[in-house]
């Protein structure tokens, strides 16, 4: 008889994928460890609805799903949130609105990519005007992938990013600083004359904190 | 000066503990009535110390920095005007030195504080939400404190260890000896709290956040705390006023909890009021009550002497 342990096949490529292993965990003191735990359990989430998957994140906060048990609630502005959840395609148009948004954000922040159409563009990945990887512009944390995922696959993702948060170490929002030069060439290319001013990003090269 | 110290210290802990536990409990009360698991008790520490561990990296100049921290002031004064238990010498704070009416002053710091900062914030958004704050207190206000003149009235002082002392046992409890003003007091009291069906300034899912629209990371953990602090520092005066106060700290806990449920079971019954609507209701049911109220208590006696 065949009995299923953990995970098998995929499933635990994915788990590794989502968790690294106990040689990258980053050693901090104490304190560190605290408030890591604290802010995992507390997640206000900025959902930008910009494609079809959108649909998948209302059922989140019902009854059936409640995401509220993990802590995971909605936030009013990208300045309460700590995760963006980017659902689905972005438009060129929608890109600059999203930069801008997860430029508001407060640090530490996360952003989660919902769906196909961030990864790799999804089905539209010949389309004119969609950006087909999220992950060249804004740092992303945690992929859900499915074309559309179910609220369960949503909620499976969160916990993989409570689990990072929990383990610490670098997350996207530090790539972001070191590396804000990369996503802004990315971001001018894509864009073009449509680039956010300049006003809204310049910190980043002040050295950190406006 | 040691004892003053510490007793203050002390004040500030427990009303912050007793906040948060509230407010977790109130989470997981309104999941459970909508059929789902709901958050941990803990929640509201852990997203109070989680905003307070952020960054804060906007800035819309000093008053916009100053405003939480003059809300902060007051409810921490508030406190400490608030005495927390009756015939003891600890949890006092520096109430000794002042009285109900000047309680009723610290109470409008906190609005106040937020005009300001929101003000500097320039995001019509929060303006709006300040708007609304400010047509609500218009309303609330008047009955609020007309209740309060009804217990200085009934009491003849304004002291309130001097209420709490005339309320011993349970037939000289304010509630009994005069639920007219409670009733008065009660609905205000329910807005002050910012609970449904008076919480058109926060305003969930209607308005986005009203004025704490501009705020993230430790500002918000500073807002978030002076707000929990303060409910309790109210709950606390109204036991203080109606029901007896009380001797110890398990005490007070079980009476301030009871009103608490009293408070929450209303606001979860009824839906949220518009702003209008509200300030209608306060002009005319408790507004009428306590004007009647004032009548038979002021000038009946009087008449029948
Ligand atoms: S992945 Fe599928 S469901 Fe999601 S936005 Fe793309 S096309 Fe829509």
């Amino acid at each position: 008889m065949y009995h299923k342990t953990q995970c098998e096949g995929f499933q635990c490529e994915q788990a590794m994928l989502e968790v690294p292993g106990d040689a990258e965990t980053v050693r901090e003191g104490v304190l560190d460890k605290l408030i890591a735990w604290m802010r995992q359990r507390s997640l206000f989430v900025l959902a930008y609805g910009t494609g079809c998957g959108a649909i998948e994140m209302r059922p989140l906060m019902t009854s059936r799903f409640d995401a509220e048990r993990f802590g995971i609630i909605g936030a009013a502005t990208p300045r309460q949130a700590d995760v963006l959840v980017i659902s689905g395609y972005l438009a060129l148009k929608t890109l600059r609105r999203v930069i801008r948004s997860y430029e508001q954000m407060q640090e530490p922040k996360y952003v989660i990519g919902l769906g196909s159409c961030t990864i790799n563009g999804g089905m539209y990945w010949d389309s004119y005007n969609t950006v087909k990887q999220v992950d060249r512009y804004i740092p992303i944390d945690i992929y859900v992938n499915g074309c559309m995922p179910r609220p369960e696959a949503l909620i499976e993702g969160f916990v993989a990013l409570q689990q990072r948060i929990k383990q610490g170490g670098k997350a996207g929002y530090h790539q972001y600083r070191e590396n804000i030069d990369w996503y802004k060439a990315n971001q001018r290319k894509a864009l073009g004359e449509e680039m956010p001013p300049a006003y809204t990003y310049d910190w980043y090269h002040a050295g950190g904190v406006a | 000066m040691m004892h003053a110290v510490v007793d203050s210290l002390a004040m500030i802990g427990v009303s912050y503990v007793m906040g948060f536990l509230f407010y977790g409990f109130y989470r997981q009360l309104n999941a459970r009535i909508q059929r789902r698991w709901g958050p941990s008790i803990w929640q509201n520490f852990f997203d109070n110390m989680k905003f307070f561990f952020k960054s804060e990296t906007l800035s819309h100049g000093p008053m916009f920095f100053f405003g939480p921290m003059i809300i902060m002031a007051g409810a921490f004064t508030t406190v400490l005007f608030v005495p927390f238990l009756k015939d003891s010498t600890w949890l006092q704070g520096f109430s000794q030195y002042g009285n109900l009416i000047l309680i009723i002053y610290l109470l409008v710091v906190g609005p106040l504080g937020n005009a300001l900062a929101v003000g500097s914030s320039g995001n019509p958004f929060g303006v709006m939400g300040v708007t609304r704050g400010l047509t609500r207190l218009m309303g609330l206000e008047v009955p609020f404190f007309l209740g309060l003149a009804l217990v200085m009235l009934q009491h003849e002082t304004s002291s309130v260890h001097a209420i709490m002392a005339a309320q011993d046992g349970l037939a000289n409890w304010g509630i009994v000896t005069n639920p007219v003003a409670f009733v008065v007091i009660l609905l205000p009291f329910i807005a002050a709290q910012n609970a449904s069906p008076f919480d058109v300034v926060g305003a969930p899912v209607e308005v986005y956040a009203g004025p704490r629209v501009e705020f993230g990371g430790r500002l918000l953990g500073v807002l978030m705390t002076q707000n929990m602090m303060m409910s309790i520092a109210k709950l606390v005066l109204v036991v203080d006023l109606f029901l007896g106060g009380a001797s110890n700290v398990l005490v007070l806990i079980a009476k301030a909890f009871s009103l608490f449920l009293l408070t929450t079971a209303i606001s979860m019954v009824f839906p949220r009021l518009k702003t209008e609507q509200a300030v209608d209701f306060f002009w005319k049911v408790p507004l009428g009550i306590g004007v009647l109220a004032v009548i038979l208590t002021v000038w009946l006696p009087s008449w029948s002497a």
